[in-house]
């Protein structure tokens, strides 16, 4: 074995650890029953998964994925044209971006998130200025809706699309661009043709941590949407700590995992050029 | 060579550039005739790029007009000028294949799809790609992907080509084998060529006519032979070969090192010196040598280029004279 091998070995225990493992017990309890008093019966059983088909949960898992996928759609929109900018601009300008997209980081997420509901509430900041000015007469419901969830989502998770898009279009070597000008495209159509492909790699790792990161999310929906809206995340986390129904709550998370893989393989599917598929094929 | 009938495909006016107050193109003017190998030979740094990219439309001149087949294009960008540029690095587009590259510049134009077929296929034939059209660049040698490169600008048929040190990350063998190939393609197609190198070699054997420039300035115009023969400028008489520069009360000329005989008495020669080094080349030997100092002026060096058939054996530190014919004096501007 070659020696340099060896300095995975740390990284390889933590995953064995503290994320195959668990998986696997997830796997497991998936399969199991629970008694009246929520204990874990060791027997098989495809309870937790029949339960599922139950129209309520199938609404919750439909939801989350138009959710998520509406999320990494507008993070990508919103995001794309700022790291363009910003991956053109001069590196002072570069820095000072960066910095700003970050500084939302060094405040607790809650606290975050929570400021939004000073924002949206019936008498909140957007109402009372809304009112004060004359243009409704009365408050918004914001607070508790579904868009109210969007935009928390979309709001948190801007970030994680922008760095990698950035990070993407930086490398994006100029003289290709020159060259398409040069063949008579418009900036237009250099960008199109030439710029856009360059930065699938960006597109698709920010997609998918936007995706993953929604679809996962359990506090956003609670402190923005109320009980009125849930998400599968929230279900999970109801199964586990309040209804006490593990074997249920697993089988909830194995099904959503196994959506988010099909959903990636899928997109990168898509997204794959066909020069990689070439590239993965050796050199011909 | 411009030749009389012939029509006027680029002219220069004025055109100078300045980046930040700084001058890195001294104003100039020129015309190129079409179907002309104009070259722009000079060391990095003195402006030779920078004057290509103005005629491509990626820079613009402070001031000063471009006229491309009797339009002024100073304020079009590159996309609405009619020439093509074959980039120093290639700037191939890496996600797609040889013909996709080639194809870029037809698709661009909304050029029919039938046609588009055809005029790939004699690009690609022309370039000797035929068998290559379905890879990517990077499966591809540094000589292959300076083809396509050639081929995806030649399919627009532009009316100019311009060609940044296109051969400069190659290897001599291959770079020599080009340089003819791009050579017999300039004289098959009839499309005037502008020709960024800093080889002096290349240049001489490829140009219909050289423009020497250095510090933004131009220092000569003219054919391959007349910069060999007839230097202007001792930046020029040194720049493209070898040059022996001699300095008189009456100002500098210059004699090419085979111009220079040696002879083994001293008696009836110009100068006397001792021979420092020989070389042998092969086709030629070189002789160097120090000259013996004359008043104030330092010792000269000079170089001596003696064919093969000189027989005579040269031993280092032997005292001979050094004699030319003054007809072979090039008097150059300091």
């Amino acid at each position: 074995m070659n020696k340099s091998k060896w300095f995975f070995t740390p990284v390889l225990i933590w995953l064995g650890l503290f994320l195959i493992v668990p998986m696997l017990i997830v796997v497991a309890m998936s399969f199991m029953q629970r008694d009246t008093l929520g204990n874990v019966v060791y027997s098989f059983s495809w309870e937790g998964y029949k339960t599922f088909w139950d129209s309520l949960y199938l609404g919750i898992y439909w939801d989350t994925i138009v959710l998520s996928i509406t999320t990494t759609v507008i993070c990508l929109v919103v995001s794309y044209p700022l790291a363009y900018y910003l991956a053109n601009s001069s590196p002072r300008v570069q820095n000072w971006g960066l910095i700003l997209i970050t500084i939302p980081f060094w405040i607790n997420f809650l606290i975050r998130t929570y400021a939004w509901v000073l924002l949206l509430r019936t008498q909140g900041v957007v109402n009372s200025l809304l009112i004060h000015f004359g243009w409704i007469d009365e408050p918004l419901q914001m607070l508790y809706t579904k868009g109210a969830v969007l935009l928390g989502m979309v709001y948190n998770f801007v970030p994680f699309m922008v760095l990698p898009l950035y990070v993407a279009i930086e490398q994006i070597d100029r003289r290709l661009l020159d060259a398409a000008s040069d063949l008579g495209a418009s900036r237009w159509k250099a960008f199109w043709h030439i710029a856009l492909p360059q930065s699938k790699a960006g597109i698709m790792t920010g997609s998918v941590l936007v995706f993953v990161s929604t679809a996962g999310m359990f506090v956003v929906t609670d402190i923005l949407g109320g009980s009125k809206s849930s998400m599968i995340s929230n279900i999970i986390q109801a199964q586990f700590l309040g209804a006490r129904n593990w074997p249920f709550g697993s089988a909830l998370s194995v099904i959503f995992v196994l959506t988010s893989l099909v959903l990636i393989i899928l997109f990168s599917r898509v997204m794959k050029s066909r020069s990689d598929r070439t590239r993965e094929g050796g050199n011909v | 060579m411009i030749k009389k009938g012939m029509v006027l495909m680029i002219e220069l006016v004025e055109i100078e550039k300045q980046f930040q107050g700084q001058v890195v193109v001294k104003p100039l003017s020129m015309v190129i005739e079409e179907g002309e190998f104009l070259t722009l030979l000079g060391p990095s740094g003195c402006g030779k790029t920078t004057i290509l990219r103005m005629i491509a439309g990626f820079e613009q001149p402070t001031s000063g007009n471009i006229v491309l087949a009797g339009k002024v294009v100073t304020d079009n960008p590159p996309n609405e000028r009619d020439l093509n540029l074959v980039f120093q690095h290639y700037a191939l587009f890496p996600h797609m294949t040889v013909e996709e590259n080639i194809e870029f510049g037809l698709k661009m134009k909304k050029i029919p799809k039938e046609q588009q077929k055809e005029r790939i296929a004699e690009a690609v034939a022309m370039t000797q790609l035929t068998a290559l059209t379905s890879r990517y660049p990077h499966q591809l040698s540094g000589g292959q992907q300076q083809r396509v490169a050639i081929a995806r600008a030649i399919v627009n048929k532009p009316k100019v080509l311009l060609l940044d040190e296109p051969l400069g990350a190659l290897d001599l063998q291959l770079r020599k084998n080009l340089q003819t190939e791009l050579k017999h393609l300039q004289r098959t197609l009839g499309i005037t060529f502008v020709y960024v190198t800093h080889d002096q070699e290349e240049a001489m054997m490829m140009s219909d006519r050289i423009v020497i420039l250095n510090n933004g300035q131009v220092e000569q115009i003219g054919t391959p032979k007349e910069i060999y023969s007839s230097p202007r400028t001792l930046f020029a008489a040194t720049f493209v070969g070898e040059n022996n520069i001699f300095t008189s009360p009456q100002g500098s000329f210059a004699v090419r090192p085979e111009k220079l005989r040696p002879q083994r008495s001293e008696e009836g020669s110009m100068k006397s010196g001792v021979i420092q080094d020989v070389l042998y080349l092969g086709n030629v030997h070189k002789l160097m040598v120090v000259l013996d100092q004359v008043g104030e002026q330092q010792a000269l060096t000079v170089t001596i280029v003696l064919d093969s058939t000189d027989e005579e054996s040269w031993r280092v530190g032997e005292r001979i004279g050094v004699s030319w014919n003054p007809k072979d004096e090039v008097v150059i501007q300091p």
